[in-house]
């Protein structure tokens, strides 16, 4: 090992082809489905199934790796790095299309995080069958954001029939409707719900179950209607008296004096939250372009190289941008990198994640503040785009709960030690 | 493929220069700065560390090859330790790396056995000069041709050791474009004030102003000369890691005086205005220093954009440094202010980064 910066070529590779999907067939439609909120473009759905598929990769965010060509060497794992590639290139084509994917998305990652080698065989293996299918995770409620452990749903086993009975109410469930919905053109989803087993035990409580799409007692009741990423649909569910099988139970069915059941979560997010990193700075990347080939088109150009006294104050935002979203996609790289090569990554996981926050923000705040009137016309999809961007700070932890984790680890404090 | 991790070599030079940043430069830094005044034998210690011998090939007296990344894995430890000493250790590279970078094949010959083979001694090289919009690509200090000579005329600033300089690189402006000039000790027309520079941080590295009229010179490169943006490539990646390293220390010392500071019946880190600004001061440093490796490792593998990279992280560098230091006096309150406590000289020398150009090379 050493330090290298070459991207690999299955990587290289992939982010071509995927930039022919994004300007093909997002961009061209970007537009009418920010304007169409919960309409579903089932062309981009169907082709994108077909083309992961053919990839071998269907299966959202869990990490898939190439099968070595006989009598290759053996290399090392990029099965996140391919990930945050292709994130960061659909996102760039449009992060609401992005978000509708097929595949096992957040509920995957959860399986993949928490599940047994059954669970994982039995609930991962759709992702590859003949028709697109989706999975969410379901966490946070009405009165429970980042606090999970505030969550207030409940499982209970019914012994007699070894069933689990969940109750409870979740909300901002992204891809929701598509996972629990049975579609004709989709093939059997499911949700992965969070709620305890155990309220007095606090986060060693916490369980995560399957709940498979059509599961009765279990309702959409509502789909959002958003700031920006319209065309992906956030579902509220509603579960009452919802029987799942007890082998549908993610970790440990008992609870043991220990949180390990909240760290599935914390794990899942783990994985997950340079990825989100990713789709935001894809949205980034698309700003900065934008404003880049306008100011082209007006005759200015960034002359790099100068010292700050000579640029315009133009050229220096510019330029920031840049430097703010080179560096946070290092970071993103840095974390997926760690991840393949199974490093623990916690710190710079959420490190990756509250600089892509900000820098999302900022670039495509700054782009349309540049841009004047054309920032800020729908005649361009920038001012989508600045919409679309600010959901990066928030969802998978806020820029302020990601803050806590990175200053908890960073100082060596427990939760208990730092608020 | 990406990797994020330093090779052995790499992790072993780290660790010797951590060691000595650590042992040595750290705690020198308070007295020299105050002093004005570094330790002798700490810069022949650090000059021990063999980090430009180690970048020299053996044709040219080293033991092995140039590389910028680890030249920047280096740079940040030492910085850790302490700007000034880190600086006055590399000052010799000043002059041996343009030449390596742009030196014709008898330059080569002529100089660099000499530097890497001895004790270190004041080799050293002239960028800066005193207009605030300071460009290194459009000096005012001029070059002419003359024979196979060039003669030269300006002043230069913040020229460290140049007092008893052996011989130094000269940067001036050759009809519009920048080249470096090999100047040697006592040339006539070559003058050297008698004042230190006094600068607002890095005391203890003494630099002197330079006038030169009509100094006859050679050229770095022989008679077709160089390419000066290696050279400042170079300058900058080295920038961009210092500022990581002097941002790095100031973020330490924060967060142990945070974790032992009693406020209101808790440590004020268990508050989440401190916490979260060292969150955020660790964020930006991690960020810049990956900018920084990635700039270095292009300008070793000859990529297109190397030059801008190198020319983003010096520039984010300088902000990220300023950032990170002044939160870390801001993190001590009153004490931060006091010159006893270490803060307030990072942050003096944490602002240098956006002024200064051409004090270090890698």
């Amino acid at each position: 090992m050493t330090i290298d910066f070459e991207a690999p070529k299955p990587l290289v590779n992939m982010q071509t082809m995927l930039q022919t999907v994004a300007e093909n067939m997002m961009r061209p439609t970007s537009r009418e489905m920010d304007e169409n909120e919960h309409a579903i473009p089932w062309d981009y759905i169907e082709f994108m199934h077909t083309a992961m598929r053919s990839m071998g990769g269907a299966g959202g965010l869990a990490p898939v790796e190439d099968k070595p060509k006989e009598g290759a060497e053996k290399r090392p794992p990029i099965g996140y790095q391919k990930l945050a590639v292709q994130i960061e290139m659909l996102a760039w084509g449009d992060v609401g299309y992005y978000l509708i994917t097929p595949g096992g998305g957040l509920g995957a990652a959860a399986v993949q995080a928490a599940g047994t080698p059954e669970q994982k065989a039995k609930f991962l293996a759709r992702f590859n069958d003949d028709k697109p299918t989706f999975a969410a995770m379901c966490m946070t409620e009405p009165g429970a954001g980042s606090d999970t452990s505030a969550i207030r749903a409940r499982a209970v086993l019914d012994e007699k029939t070894n069933e689990w009975i969940i109750n409870g109410e979740k909300i901002f469930v992204t891809a929701g409707d598509k996972s629990f919905t049975e579609y004709e053109k989709l093939g059997k989803g499911f949700i992965v719900v969070w709620a305890s087993i155990d309220p007095s035990a606090g986060r060693a409580g916490m369980r995560a179950f399957v709940v498979e799409a059509g599961t009765p007692g279990v309702k959409i009741t509502k789909l959002e209607h958003k700031l920006g990423i319209r065309a992906s649909d956030t579902a509220a569910i509603s579960l009452v008296d919802a029987r799942v099988p007890f082998e549908n139970v993610l970790g440990s069915p008992t609870v043991e004096k220990s949180t390990t059941g909240f760290k599935g979560a914390m794990a899942t997010f783990d994985a997950t939250r340079p990825l989100v990193a990713a789709s935001g700075l894809g949205v980034a990347r698309a700003a900065l372009e934008f404003l880049k080939e306008k100011l082209k088109e007006n005759g200015v150009e960034i002359r790099y190289g100068l010292p700050r006294q000579k640029l315009t104050n133009i050229e220096r935002e510019v330029i920031d941008m840049e430097i703010m979203l080179k560096s946070s996609w290092l970071m993103v790289l840095k974390a997926v990198w760690m991840a393949d090569n199974k490093k623990s990554n916690a710190l710079e996981s959420s490190m990756s994640k509250v600089k892509a926050g900000d820098v999302t923000t900022k670039v495509t705040q700054k782009a349309v503040e540049i841009l004047g009137p054309l920032g800020y016309s729908r005649e361009f999809l920038l001012e989508k785009w600045f919409r679309d961007a600010k959901i990066t700070d928030i969802y998978e932890g806020t820029g302020q709960i990601n803050r806590l984790v990175v200053a908890r680890q960073i100082l060596g404090y427990t939760g208990a030690e730092l608020r | 493929m990406y990797s994020f991790e330093p090779n052995e070599e790499q992790q072993m030079l780290i660790d010797a220069v951590g060691k000595f940043a650590e042992n040595d430069l750290r705690p020198a830094a308070h007295d020299a700065e105050e002093s004005r005044e570094l330790p002798k034998k700490l810069v022949s210690k650090g000059w021990e560390l063999g980090f430009l011998q180690a970048s020299t090939p053996e044709a040219y007296g080293g033991f092995g090859e140039r590389s910028a990344v680890t030249g920047v894995l280096a740079l940040e430890e030492m910085a850790y330790g302490d700007l000034a000493g880190a600086l006055a250790v590399l000052t010799p590279s000043l002059f041996a790396t343009p030449v390596l970078l742009g030196g014709s094949e008898e330059q080569k010959q002529q100089y660099l056995p000499k530097i890497v083979g001895g004790d270190w001694a004041p080799y050293t090289g002239a960028l800066m000069e005193m207009s605030f919009d300071f460009d290194p690509n459009a000096l005012k200090t001029t070059a002419k041709a003359e024979g196979d000579k060039y003669i030269l005329n300006g002043e230069k600033i913040f020229v460290p050791f140049a007092k008893d300089a052996e011989a130094l690189i000269v940067y001036a402006n050759l009809d519009g474009i920048t080249q470096g000039f090999i100047v040697e000790k006592g040339s006539a027309g070559l003058s050297v004030s008698d004042e230190r520079e006094k600068v607002m941080g890095l005391n203890a590295l003494p630099m002197y102003r330079v006038k030169l009229e009509n100094v006859s010179a050679s050229r770095l490169g022989g008679a077709s000369g160089h390419d000066f943006e290696l050279i400042l490539s170079a300058m900058r990646v080295a920038s961009a890691a210092a500022a990581v390293g002097v941002a790095r220390s100031s973020f330490e010392f924060a967060k142990n005086y945070a974790k032992e500071r009693d406020a209101f019946g808790v440590k004020i880190a268990q508050k989440q205005a401190i916490a979260f600004f060292l969150a955020e001061m660790a964020t930006e440093m991690e960020a810049i220093r990956l900018l920084t490796w990635e700039a270095a490792w292009k300008l070793d593998n000859n990529k297109e954009d190397a030059h801008t990279a190198a020319y983003l992280a010096q520039t984010g560098a300088a902000d990220m440094a300023m950032m990170v230091t002044d939160r870390g006096v801001q993190i001590y309150g009153g004490h931060g202010y006091i010159r006893e406590n270490p803060v307030e000289l990072l942050m003096r020398n944490g602002r240098g980064f956006a002024s200064l150009l051409g004090l270090v090379i890698l």
